[in-house]
């Protein structure tokens, strides 16, 4: 499966747009966590919990649209977006959509 | 009646101790962590960086892969303070600057990091996005925090 965020696959030539699939997830952080940020806060600076933590629920939101677009037999996924919104305190959401596409056979089959 | 003021002007006193403390330490660690940031940039131009949705000649380019970076930072209690204080008069936030400044070089340097790992020579389609963490916390208000994300597709040229 190819991910990309550009409109084309460079390289490869797209056969079939065949629709939009997409990938959520709401996370809430953990007290330990806040408390440590709430420590981390006193000098600012990276919070690595924070980090680490939306960066496992990103990817988690991204596998559940690429397991939408296995599902669509897609060869791959263009023009992907994310958006991330803190729904209620506490809570985020991220959010990862894109086009599922078909590709067309490597064109002059390059052996390697 | 009496006896609570002592105590009431330690507490006071003792806030501004901490406040001060974390304004010199985050001061120094935001300018340390600038000089790192433009070392690290130093490091990686030799990837092209674009943000154009097109790229060009692509038939030249090959592993086109997306990479994203993201990191969450916070300033430190005291510039909030005086950022709320800067509500009252207008004008630039300068703390808030320098913090969207540091996150948003931060997270590109990660994907240009992960696009050198893979070889890759040019970056395109690159993308920011920003989320406000400070919300997750439940209240407004305390420090500033934030949370920014960049992608883009990493490609290498042939040849």
């Amino acid at each position: 499966m190819i991910v990309v965020n550009t409109e084309t696959i460079p390289g490869r030539e797209i056969a079939e747009a065949i629709g939009l699939v997409q990938g959520n997830t709401i996370r809430a952080k953990h007290v330990g966590r806040d408390i440590a940020a709430g420590f981390k806060n006193l000098v600012g600076g990276e919070l690595r919990g924070y980090t680490e933590l939306l960066t496992e629920a990103r990817r988690q939101a991204l596998e559940r649209m690429l397991a939408q677009a296995k599902q669509l037999s897609a060869d791959g996924v263009v023009n992907v977006r994310f958006t991330t919104s803190a729904v209620t305190g506490g809570a985020a959401e991220l959010y990862a959509y894109g086009t599922a596409v078909r590709l067309a056979p490597a064109a002059g089959a390059r052996y390697e | 009646m009496n006896e609570a003021w002592p105590f009431l002007i330690q507490l006071v006193v003792f806030a501004f101790c901490i406040g001060v403390l974390g304004l010199l330490v985050g001061g120094s660690k935001e300018r340390r962590h600038f000089r790192e940031l433009a070392e690290r940039e130093k490091r990686l131009s030799h990837i092209r960086v674009c943000n154009l949705k097109r790229v060009t000649a692509p038939d030249e380019v090959e592993d086109a892969h997306m990479m994203l970076g993201s990191v969450v930072i916070a300033t430190d209690y005291f510039k909030s303070f005086a950022t709320g204080l800067r509500n009252l008069v207008g004008g630039e936030m300068r703390s808030a600057v320098s913090l969207m400044n540091r996150a948003r070089r931060e997270a590109l340097l990660r994907l240009l990091e992960q696009a050198e790992a893979r070889g890759a020579s040019e970056v395109w389609n690159v993308r920011f996005g920003y989320s406000n963490i400070s919300q997750m916390r439940g209240r407004s208000g305390g420090a500033m925090q934030v949370e920014m994300l960049a992608y883009g597709t990493a490609v290498r040229r042939r040849g």
